[in-house]
């Protein structure tokens, strides 16, 4: 395969040579994403691979003009694969779980808000069940019933926050920012109790 | 409703971290390539673009996807 700059893959790949640097770009992405992805797919690796890589290029050849040549070709278009291989592998993994499946029981009842596992220490325990009843009231208070959705998916269940986007009819950026405006909320919330997160997180430590 | 210590800290782990102007996961991914090639050309990526590092510290998803990028960059160029 020979080096193109940035400049010949762009034109190689819109113009007569297209098949042969497509094939090329095929070969560059496959070897990066078969070694970075080994360990996190055991099972039909390589084909799984073809699969991200195959539409990867359609994404890249959809996308090439918003290249803005920061960054070598390759290097950006791995990117791409990259998201490719991610949105499809969590699409697959959390495919058969539903947002109310991941949310604690009784989620919509935040008073009052109670530890599973409450520290055995009495005298701390009495002040966890003080932080709990100002992290319920922010919880039930502060932020919209999207924004508790998202943020027990997440916090929670574990939900990656695209997965979470798509099952709220949103996307991620959107959701990025929705997210955002939460922990600012609670941020604030705490400010105007006295607390920080660091004293919160003091009464919460491992024991 | 019932939720664990873990839970917990992560939500206050992530208002901990919340400063009044981030990144979305969008911006961050635009960024990604040239922050990779900076890292990889051993110049120092987290004080020139301190907005993605944060972004990749705070944000699990981009994060996992910034690590696999970097392992699949390394094996295209050795």
């Amino acid at each position: 395969m020979r080096n193109r700059s940035n400049a010949e893959w762009l034109s190689d790949l819109s113009g007569i040579n297209q098949s042969e640097a497509i094939e090329d770009l095929r070969r560059v992405l496959k070897r990066g994403l078969i070694y970075a992805l080994s360990s996190r797919i055991p099972i039909d690796l390589e084909s799984q691979v073809d699969d991200f890589v195959q539409d990867a290029i359609l994404r890249i050849l959809d996308k090439m003009d918003t290249f803005r040549g920061e960054s070598k070709f390759t290097t950006w278009a791995q990117k791409v694969a990259v998201r490719v291989a991610f949105t499809e592998m969590r699409r697959q993994r959390w495919k058969d779980i539903s947002l109310e499946d991941l949310l604690p029981e009784d989620s919509g009842d935040f008073t009052p808000l109670v530890l599973s596992d409450p520290s055995p220490d009495p005298e701390r325990r009495a002040v966890q069940s003080q932080l709990l009843e100002i992290i319920g009231s922010m919880l039930s208070e502060d932020l919209t019933e999207r924004q508790r959705t998202a943020l027990l998916a997440i916090m929670h269940g574990g939900m990656p926050l695209d997965e979470v986007a798509r099952r709220m009819d949103t996307n991620r950026n959107a959701l990025y920012k929705l997210l955002h405006d939460a922990r600012k909320q609670m941020r604030n919330r705490l400010i105007e109790k006295g607390l920080t997160p660091q004293d919160v997180l003091a009464v919460f430590e491992n024991e | 409703m019932k939720l664990s210590s873990e839970t917990i800290r992560k939500m206050m782990n992530s208002v901990k971290s919340t400063r009044d102007q981030e990144l979305t996961c969008g911006h961050c991914h635009d960024e990604l390539d040239h922050f990779i090639e900076m890292r990889l050309a051993g110049k120092n990526a987290e004080e020139a673009m301190p907005l993605v590092q944060e972004h990749l510290d705070r944000c699990a998803g981009c994060r996992e996807e910034y690590e696999v990028l970097l392992e699949a960059i390394q094996a295209m160029i050795t």
